[in-house]
């Protein structure tokens, strides 16, 4: 069977699944329940100084549900911690002493001073956690006290504050890091250099998730009025698989450990985030929406699919598509596919050829009886029929092999790798070598 | 209670009264708003929807579905009575397991599709409870227009002639309007009054004039109606009923399953309508099917429906039966009666095996007798009298077109026409589309 077991930043936890910064890791109860339960580490709910802030007393959440209220996407404008500091430190203490084979790493979010941090570090220090995360994503209420993305959002200042850190404690330090960026990379890039140990992405997409219609507000709504949130959930994961893949795979930041986070539901989502370089995965939403029990389908999960692929340990799945990702210029433009569609597997319902006729090229011929046929000479192979098709597998895009014509274009296929850079098309080709 | 299904004779109080509220409340109970929303998350929306093709009607039916998706189940409705105004009642009683449903891609794909026709009920039951009529009334156009006949054709027939401005008046011979809708469908199909509701509704578009006993033929003459009105819609059904052909066919105990039908769901009080313990109906289709279910219900021992040829030639839908047979109701079919025997009421009823072969219907030579003291005969309608002027087409009135008949002026649909597969849906389209084509004959 594989071994689960991860050590990230020499922290060594049964498996690399850890409850995010989050309620579901607010307090000592929480988080037993949670180890219990089987969780491979917590990093708890954010401490920040007394006196302890307050939230607001009507709904924190807002959703984007599925037609059967399946929740696709959630927002909150919860703040960090709204208990005192020192019965945190006083429970993760108790937590780390009773459960020693589990992660602890601890959220801070103090003012951006040096004082501050160096005060909070000794005493996290005490309680005999694991690591501290610094807080600097959260995009709503702490930010505009100057803290969570406001540091976030300024390269200059992740790397002041990390450097702060590192002079104050023998703790490894991990930058969680806000999405609310234009260019994750010089956040990434800035931790480093200030000597992160590793960064955590993404925390929550700045967002509004719906309008009441009646009240004229966004939801949630306090009093008649609303203010944006942070956006996590499923939803969400295309965007944090983009940043950690562009942090894995720029030079600057390759070697820097991360952590993923964002919108892991289920195994396969843990594993894509290892694939393209997260050295273990953090999990909030999916815990909020179902319980710690999902924990369960993670671990089985991701053993059964690492010994069905023949991986041992974690390690050798950690930054195996990292190679694989790439920039457009680079992609071959000789690799020509078509769509094509199992007309045994096909249900009539048309939808690719409205899809194609309508929106895209006019590549799907439609028969009087119902039978949908893709056009070669018109198909630019854009995957849309595919992506709207309801039937798995009942079109494919097939690849013409080298030598055969492209009805499309009249070419014929060649077997030579061709990109953007080489393409007599662009004006700063370079001939081929 | 004084009776129980073991006691012999036609004779009331089978049942006890809970016993027989329960058996006849709604079939299948209406959608929750949300299970709507997530059957109507089932539709593809498909690009020209077979569904559609499949609908009598032609609603759109992914639209409507889209709608109700979307949250507004008001919008749905109009979209679906748009094309149907009774597609309340449509929604009880079409056999959608052979229309829209069948035509469905996820009953090609997986053997189940959207449930279009519970969501059509939510959708148009929502709007119903609202009290909302969303149609008004074109400005007067002065002409006056007889229907004669208050089921579906007449009734859809005569709101679309009152939406498009004009005057009508809706005739109907019995007490009460609504003709199939109010005395020939199962009362488990529409409770609580549904058919009365729904006419209730559909006249809330004004303009139209209503008198029951009106005969055609008796009472009034289809040339008086002519030289009175601008035109005529014939909508008057099938009045008759066809005879066994059996010995012994008026024994005390036989009798038309329509009129059992009718008496069912006119009755007041379910307790007093008497039915057989052993009740045989001979017939295949949705008329057998209601009357022996419903004589389950009202809780005959022992109910069999006996068929002359095989299950596939049943007019009745797979769905019907299976949901007779889930009732209680034996099927035979296969057999065809030859005689009733009895002492002055019936006590067995005689069937002869039957041959479906290439030279038609044979009886193989075997016989069998089922015990009854009731029987119901459902083995189809006819025209009742063809007014004068008209000609027939296979026993029905010859029409052309959107409903023309061979007389100027005069138009026809639903059962009593050649055409169509006499369901209500179907009626619905044809009074419909014989209103537009009157409306622009006579105001251009």
């Amino acid at each position: 069977m594989a071994n689960l077991a991860t050590e990230f930043l020499g922290i060594k936890s049964p498996n690399p699944f850890w409850l995010a910064s989050a309620p579901p890791t607010d307090k000592q109860y929480n988080v037993e329940r949670a180890f219990r339960a089987g969780w491979g580490g917590v990093v708890w709910k954010t401490l920040g100084f007394d006196p302890h802030i307050v939230n607001v007393n009507g709904p924190r959440y807002g959703a984007v549900w599925g037609a059967d209220r399946q929740l696709l996407g959630m927002n909150n404008i919860e703040l960090i911690t709204d208990r005192p500091l020192d019965v945190n430190l006083r429970e993760i203490k108790a937590v780390k002493r009773d459960w020693p084979d589990r992660a602890m790493i601890v959220s801070l979010m103090v003012p951006c001073d040096e004082e501050s941090w160096a005060a909070i570090l000794p005493m996290v220090e005490e309680t005999g956690a694991d690591g501290v995360e610094l807080n600097f994503g959260c995009p709503h209420g702490m930010s505009e006290r100057g803290m969570g993305s406001a540091v976030g959002q300024v390269p200059e200042y992740i790397e002041m504050v990390t450097r702060w850190c590192k002079k104050h404690t023998r703790m490894p330090v991990m930058v969680k890091l806000t999405p609310n960026v234009a260019d994750i990379r010089n956040a990434a890039r800035a931790a480093h250099k200030g000597g992160a140990d590793a960064v955590s992405l993404i925390n929550t997409v700045n967002s509004i998730t719906s309008v009441d219609l009646d009240a004229m507000a966004p939801e949630p709504t306090i009093d008649g009025k609303g203010t944006h949130g942070g956006y996590c959930g499923p939803a969400v994961k295309p965007i944090a698989l983009n940043m950690v893949a562009e942090i894995a795979r720029d030079p600057q930041t390759a070697a820097l450990p991360i952590s993923g986070i964002g919108g892991i539901t289920t195994w396969r989502d843990a594993a894509e985030f290892l694939a393209l370089g997260a050295g273990n995965a953090q999990v909030c939403t999916a815990a909020m929406n179902y319980g710690f029990a999902i924990i369960k389908e993670l671990t089985a999960g991701l053993s059964l699919w690492m010994d069905e692929k023949g991986y041992r340990s974690v390690d050798e799945v950690v930054g195996r598509a990292v190679p694989n990702v790439t920039d457009w210029q680079y992609l071959n433009l000789n690799y020509v596919t078509k769509a094509r569609i199992d007309q045994d597997a096909c249900i009539k319902c048309g939808r690719c050829y409205a899809a194609c006729e309508d929106t895209s090229h006019q590549a799907i011929s439609m028969s009087e009886e119902r039978v949908f046929e893709v056009i070669d000479a018109e198909c630019v192979a854009c995957n849309l029929c595919v992506n709207v098709c309801p039937v798995e597998n009942c079109i494919t895009m097939e690849r013409l092999p080298a030598g055969a014509r492209d009805e499309r274009t009249g070419q014929t296929v060649s077997d030579r790798y061709l990109n953007w850079t080489m393409h007599p098309n662009n004006p700063m080709a370079k001939a081929a070598e | 209670m004084t009776n129980a299904p073991t006691t012999p004779g036609i004779v009331p109080a089978r049942l006890d009264r809970q016993t027989l509220a329960a058996n006849f409340s709604d079939v299948e109970p209406p959608m929750g708003a949300h299970e709507a929303v997530v059957a109507a998350d089932r539709c593809y929306f498909c690009h020209d929807a077979p569904c559609i093709t499949a609908c009598p009607t032609e609603i759109d039916i992914p639209l409507f579905i889209r709608q109700i998706q979307a949250g507004q189940p008001e919008a749905a409705a109009r979209t679906i009575l748009d094309q149907n105004i009774l597609g309340g009642m449509c929604a009880r009683v079409c056999p959608t397991e052979t229309l829209c449903e069948e035509a469905c891609v996820r009953e090609f794909a997986e053997g189940k599709p959207v449930e279009i026709g519970r969501l059509q009920r939510f959708a148009t039951d929502t709007l119903m409870a609202r009290d909302i009529h969303p149609y008004e009334r074109a400005a007067p156009t002065g002409k006056r227009i007889a229907v004669v006949g208050a089921g579906p054709a007449g009734l859809a027939c005569a709101h679309r002639l009152a939406m498009r401005g004009n005057d009508v008046v809706l005739m109907d011979a019995r007490e009460r309007i609504g003709g199939l809708n109010e005395y020939g469908i199962a009362a488990y199909k529409t409770p609580d009054d549904f058919a009365q509701a729904e006419i209730d509704w559909l006249m809330k578009i004004g303009g139209i004039a209503t008198r029951t006993g009106v005969r055609l033929g008796e009472t009034v003459t289809l040339q008086e109606l002519r030289a009175e009105y601008d035109a005529v819609f014939l909508g008057i059904g099938l009045g008759a009923v066809n005879a066994l052909g059996a010995e012994g066919e008026t024994r005390e105990g036989v009798r038309d399953a329509v009129d059992f039908i009718a008496e069912l769901r006119q009755a007041e009080d379910l307790a007093r309508l008497p039915v057989g313990r052993h009740v045989v109906v001979i017939g295949g289709g949705m008329t057998a099917v209601d009357a022996a279910v419903q004589s389950r219900l009202l809780g005959a021992e022992a109910v069999t429906m006996v068929y002359r040829r095989g299950r596939d030639r049943m007019s009745a839908s797979e769905h019907e039966l299976d949901h007779a047979a889930t009732a209680g109701v034996r099927i035979i079919t296969n057999a065809q009666p030859v005689a009733v025997h009895g002492n002055g009421a019936v006590r067995e009823v005689e069937f002869a095996y039957t041959h479906d072969g290439p030279d038609g219907l044979k009886p193989t030579g075997e016989t069998f007798r089922l015990r009854a003291d009731q029987v119901f005969k459902a083995i189809g309608q006819t025209l009742a009298d063809l007014p004068a002027g008209l000609s027939l087409c296979n026993g029905k009135i010859a029409v052309a077109g959107a409903g023309r008949t061979d007389l100027p002026g005069v138009w026809a649909g639903g059962d009593c026409t050649t055409g169509g597969e006499d369901l209500t849906v179907t009626a619905v389209a044809q009074g419909r589309d014989a209103a537009e084509d009157i409306h622009k004959t006579l105001n251009g």
